[in-house]
């Protein structure tokens, strides 16, 4: 079964967990600045928004690459970048209509999320479930469930 | 690792900026934060210096679980001597600010002497540059921020600051960082203020590594899960610090009035139940919770404020949402002036995030100048035509704004409670210890409180002890001696770890000890951790009794002391201090007039 990391803003509490957790997978070092995924902050703290790669099926970024150093994992569907392919020329980082692809000027390499092989540290590390790891055909599952509930009070 | 093991050193008077490495043997000795700046300032400066001079050092201190994946590891502290308490002054603040000092490379950033203008701060790593803050003076703690991160380019700036009440030595003044948290007490902003330093802004990428990764990320997972599986940490997270004000309720602990009573009958109109309740307009004060920096408790209220209330009705700048009350807010706005309208306590709460003050000594000043104007004692003349009266909740906001604006008569309430009632001829009328306003708890309900008040190296204080078991349990003077001494000692190691001391609600020194024993080198056992604690307290008495301090002011109110509480569960009782204090001097291992003695100095390799 292909996963997906699903993002409900509305349980965000704007911890940074999940950056703390991302650089310390991804760097070794707890540095939200090398962060893959991005907490933003509105209005003095009334919302707040996680937000990361959501692995396009068609991905611009891979498709830019002239390298071909970014690919498809075949265990978790995630664009990965292979750091000894990448040149650093950052086309990938234009191609993403999401801006979730960034240079990473100390290592001369792009960095993007790759999903941590299937094991996701950011929902892991997330206390509130405003990110989960789920089901990537049933994204809409809980959102659902909701709905049908609102819909149907007595059910 | 853990530590940056590198601090830097700003001399505003010289214009310089240098790095230096972090004293190890001290870091060894007093861990981080709290412990390690107070080190530091012990060293760097004599007691004795006016906390305006420019030779009063201002440190900004991260511990050594700052930034790292522990839960509320946002955690940084101001440590300065307070021109509040003429005492040392430890202010702890959350947001984002601390977390960021510390990924740009410092365990501590030192301030010291005093800019001929006025400058901010800019580090971005090890890049440090002292800039003009011309067109920042005179502006508010919000703008500064928007306009730091607009003049640099950097929406991830992180920005602590002060407003013009700092500029302008208001005691009271705080630091404020990340737009709604703030280092809140014994005026660290005034400090700031008198360095002409509008703010510090900065930006890190270097990030904190620690010493067994492996070990570390299993304590955090292990602690992380006991926090979140504890009821005080669920009420936190649901109904905010300002539970407390029901339970303060009932209990007949809540100072009102300036502590004229004990109860306050609006309780209910200011409550956790009352800010999720719409109103006749149908709207409802609380929107969201908010967490600090790596913070899984998130017990911050994001509120706001009925348009149509006459505060902000004709004032569309502040109908954003913003920092909500908490229990000192409400409190300090509410009962103890004895306001119960909600979207005016919340107003309140913006004007201090917005001009930098101490929502505590703001609240408690006030409280005393309202008594003083119910006395007669001043009139509609001094008050600029504003009536004082207990309960007028248009005099809160009126008078937080002319404070926050240091105009009129906020000038006089700028002085703080002490000297205003100094001022006005009646010392007794001033609720606080060394010159510090109480927060809200009545110490003749809560008896161990009364001694931590009286005894806190910072002034009073509701932070740097814990006995509120113990109080609830009796309420006599008797056993508080030595769980206030000892609680003491853990806070101060909390207080120095960079971590919340929220977390206390779960976790005890053995949870802080497994998070500490992973990420820092040295062997830090529970023993070790406890003596650190002990040793910190201590070098904060030391510093205290050099600035000139003595027994004389480890002391409560006469109204606590003689005035029998008029209600609640304590009614007829009055604070039992003079049956505490001996025994706590005693469990401290301090001669009767307070002083630690040469055994107790060299137990704790003070001497």
């Amino acid at each position: 079964m292909q996963k997906a990391l699903l993002i409900n803003p509305e349980k965000c509490t704007s911890c940074l967990q999940c950056e703390l957790a991302c650089s310390f997978e991804h760097e070794g070092v707890f540095n939200p600045a090398k962060s893959r995924i991005k907490v933003f902050e509105f209005e003095h703290g009334r919302r707040a928004i996680p937000y990361t790669c959501t692995q396009c099926d068609e991905a611009w970024c891979l498709h830019a690459c002239p390298v071909e150093a970014i690919t498809i994992s075949p265990n978790t569907g995630a664009k990965e970048v292979n750091d000894n392919t990448c040149v650093g020329c950052k086309v990938c980082t234009i191609a993403c209509p999401f801006g979730t692809v960034n240079y990473n000027a100390d290592s001369g390499k792009v960095a993007k999320c790759d999903l941590c092989g299937g094991d996701p540290q950011c929902a892991e590390a997330c206390p509130t479930g405003a990110i989960t790891y789920v089901d990537a055909n049933w994204t809409g599952y809980e959102r659902m469930l909701e709905s049908a509930v609102r819909a149907h009070p007595a059910a | 690792m853990s530590w940056q093991r590198k601090i830097l050193r700003v001399d505003l008077s010289k214009g310089s900026a240098e790095i230096e490495p972090l004293n190890m043997e001290w870091a060894q000795q007093f861990l981080g934060e709290r412990g390690l700046a107070t080190k530091y300032l012990m060293e760097s400066m004599d007691p004795k210096t006016d906390a305006m001079d420019p030779g009063n050092i201002l440190i900004f201190a991260t511990g050594p679980l700052t930034g790292t994946m522990s839960s509320t590891s946002g955690r940084y502290a101001v440590v300065t001597k307070g021109p509040l308490t003429n005492a040392i002054a430890c202010s702890n603040s959350g947001g984002k600010f601390g977390a960021e000092l510390k990924f740009a490379g410092y365990d501590l950033l030192i301030v010291q002497g005093r800019s001929p203008q006025p400058v901010y701060l800019h580090i971005d790593n090890d890049n440090v540059e002292i800039l003009p803050a011309d067109e920042l003076w005179g502006t508010t703690v919000w703008h500064t921020e928007e306009w730091l991160k607009s003049r640099h380019q950097n929406p991830l700036l992180k920005v602590a600051s002060i407003g013009v009440a700092g500029e302008n030595g208001v005691r009271f003044a705080c630091i404020v960082n990340d737009l709604h948290r703030a280092a809140g007490r014994s005026g660290v902003g005034a400090v700031m203020g008198s360095k002409n330093l509008k703010a510090v802004a900065v930006h890190g990428s270097v990030g904190v590594r620690v010493d067994d990764p492996q070990r570390f990320m299993q304590a955090v997972k292990d602690t992380k899960a006991l926090l979140w599986d504890n009821a005080g940490r669920r009420e936190l997270t649901e109904l905010g610090t300002n539970a407390m004000i029901d339970a303060m309720q009932e209990f007949g602990g809540l100072p009102t009035r300036n502590f004229q009573e004990v109860q306050f009958d609006g309780y209910d109109k200011i409550d956790p139940n009352a800010m999720t309740t719409p109103n006749e307009h149908g709207h409802t004060n609380l929107i969201t919770n908010k967490a600090c920096f790596g913070c899984t408790i998130a017990c911050g209220r994001i509120a706001h404020i009925d348009q149509e209330h006459f505060t902000i009705v004709n004032r569309k700048e502040y109908w954003h949402a913003s920092g909500g009350l908490e229990y000192e807010t409400a409190y300090a706005f509410g009962p103890v002036v004895g306001v119960d309208d909600i979207d005016a306590l919340t107003f309140a709460g913006y004007l201090m995030n917005e001009h930098g003050m101490d929502p505590i000594s703001f609240g408690v000043t006030l409280a005393a100048a309202m008594e003083l104007y119910e006395m007669g004692v001043i009139s509609d003349k001094d008050t600029d035509g504003v009536a004082l009266n207990f309960g007028n909740a248009e005099a809160l906001t009126v008078m937080a704004e002319k404070t926050g604006k240091f105009e009129g008569f906020g000038q006089i309430l700028g002085l703080g409670s002490k000297r205003l009632c100094e001022k006005y001829g009646h010392p007794e009328l001033f609720m606080g210890v060394k010159g510090q306003e109480f927060a809200g708890y009545d110490s003749r309900a809560l008896q161990g409180m009364g001694l931590g008040y009286a005894t806190s190296n910072r002034g009073a204080c509701h932070l740097k002890h814990d006995t509120f078991a113990e109080d609830m349990e009796d309420q006599t003077g008797k056993g508080k001696a030595v769980p206030c001494k000892e609680s003491q000692d853990r806070t101060a190691v909390v207080d120095s770890t960079g971590l919340c001391l929220f977390t206390t609600a779960a976790w005890g020194v053995e949870e802080f000890q497994q998070q500490i024993d992973a990420a820092c080198e040295g062997d830090w056992s529970v023993e070790r951790l406890a003596a650190t604690g002990e040793r910190i307290w201590n070098l904060e008495r030391q510093f205290n009794l050099a600035a000139g301090l003595s027994k004389d002011d480890d002391t409560l109110p006469k109204r606590l002391l003689e005035v029998p509480a008029p209600s609640g569960t304590a009614k007829g009782k009055v604070n039992q201090l003079d049956m505490m204090l001996p025994e706590y001097y005693e469990a401290r291992g301090w001669t009767a007039d307070g002083v630690p003695t040469k055994e107790t100095l060299q137990r704790l390799d003070l001497s």
